[in-house]
């Protein structure tokens, strides 16, 4: 009882035409069908957080939707934080403030945080701490990334400080 | 870790999705956010063999003012909008306050208010907000249409009043009366995960400071939301003290509940997390019915 449909989905900027079947999970499509591996697969029940994606523009768990929900919507992954060879101030951040060890977790926190972090240039330690409640790292005990958090609002909001 | 095989629908109106209800019954389960179904149909928990989805359904996705002072919310509206409606946050306090504890941001961009109710996870927050209020839910299938009272709709452990070709349209939540003071409160190993145990208050003062009327809710302890009915027997009448309101928060968390033990807390930590939350925001809703 294969059901299958025909969707268009952005991801990216670019609009892909696939032939899906329904139970497909958009985090699969993303990666097995797009070949878009940055976003990961952790729990596949919606705890851990690592396959966070932008569904018109809100972050999501992409394991807990169907791709074909995705037909005419707007996807970001992590590979369309910034343009090829350069980084997102978020990723600089990260970077620069250890906020990763394996990587495992960091495209969803990313994917997480984009919107955050542009709409809050003045956030409290709480408010970052809710921010990634959803998302788990089992390396960092966390603490890194929010300083990562802070300076990428820095980055982004007080570059004249 | 994936879905079994199903037939997917996403029809564009309700009515559209009224008749293939009709037509799959007992084979179908309406999609609406996905954040419970989903999980449930990856570990293979459910398997229905057909999925209706509801998330073209942009009728029912609105937040309403109602005549009597309180809001009609659409099955579809995301709890993400609950949270962020002025229309909320300035008619129905006691839900604004509520809504952050529900699980994590990029769940409440999904979730949806009906599909919360209709999953009836006893230790979910917004049935038990429901309860508290003391909401109507709308029903509808091709064969009609029907109110009920949130004391009527959840009946076990995710178990509702929906017949398997009915589905929530609309909640109708009726504002607290005045002199009402509010709280939610609730109690988890990790912010957004689910609570061990949640407690909703609500307690109405008559201009004397005795207790008029109060509302006391459980969440995660019993097979659906489970009403303090003791406690509000002992406050209503009294002028509620610190003492009272701590016999009262003990005596509900001793037999108004039916807690149970997991890997997460035992029968007997979930009690006294009961009797402690339910003393806290007793006291709150007291505290704001007295502002």
């Amino acid at each position: 009882m294969t059901d299958l449909h025909t969707i268009r989905v952005t991801v990216n900027g670019t609009t892909y035409e696939r032939t899906v079947e329904a139970r497909m999970l958009l985090s699969d499509f993303i990666r097995h069908e797009l070949g878009l591996t940055g976003t990961h697969v952790g729990c596949e029940h919606g705890v851990c957080g690592a396959c966070t994606v932008l569904f018109d523009g809100q972050p999501v768990r992409s394991c807990l939707m169907f791709a074909v929900q995705a037909d005419g919507h707007e996807i970001m992954t992590v590979e369309g934080l910034a343009p090829e060879g350069e980084m997102h101030p978020l990723q600089e951040a990260f970077h620069e403030a250890h906020a990763l060890q394996c990587g495992f977790c960091t495209p969803g926190f990313l994917m997480t945080l984009k919107p955050f972090v542009e709409t809050h240039p003045n956030p409290t330690e709480e408010e970052i701490r809710k921010a990634i409640s959803g998302n788990l790292c089992r390396c960092t005990g966390y603490q890194h990334i929010i300083e990562a958090v802070k300076l990428a609002i820095k980055k982004i909001h007080h570059t004249d400080a | 870790m994936k879905p079994p095989a199903f037939k997917y629908y996403a029809p564009s109106s309700v009515e559209e999705a009224l008749a293939l209800l009709a037509e799959h019954g007992y084979d179908a389960k309406i999609l609406a956010g996905g954040q419970s179904l989903i999980p449930t149909m990856n570990f293979r928990l459910a398997q229905p063999g057909v999925l209706v989805d509801l998330n073209r359904v942009s009728e029912l996705a609105f937040i309403r003012p109602a005549d009597d002072g309180g809001l009609l919310i659409g099955a579809m509206t995301r709890h993400v909008q609950v949270e962020t409606s002025d229309l909320v946050a300035q008619r129905l306090p006691l839900l604004h306050e509520t809504m952050p504890f529900i699980a994590h941001p990029q769940i409440r961009n999904r979730g949806t208010y009906g599909g919360s109710i209709s999953h009836a996870d006893p230790a979910a927050e917004l049935p038990a907000i429901t309860v508290t209020h003391r909401g109507k839910i709308h029903l509808r299938s091709t064969r009609g249409s029907r109110w009920v009272d949130a004391d009527d709709f959840f009946v076990g452990l995710f178990t509702t009043a929906l017949e398997p070709d009915e589905m929530v349209v609309e909640i109708a939540l009726p504002p607290l009366p005045p002199r009402t003071g509010w709280a939610f409160d609730e109690f988890s190993r990790r912010h957004g995960d689910f609570a061990l145990v949640g407690v909703a208050a609500a307690v109405t003062l008559d201009p004397a400071g005795a207790v008029e009327d109060a509302r006391l809710v459980f969440m995660g302890v019993g097979d659906r939301p489970m009403k303090g009915d003791t406690a509000v027997a002992l406050l209503r009448g009294q002028v509620p003290s610190a003492d009272l309101i701590e016999e009262a928060a003990t005596r509900a968390a001793q037999e108004d509940i039916d807690p149970f033990g997991d890997v997460h807390a035992s029968a007997a930590f979930r009690r006294h997390l009961a009797a402690v939350l339910a003393k806290r925001v007793l006291t709150r809703a007291v505290e704001r019915a007295n502002r």
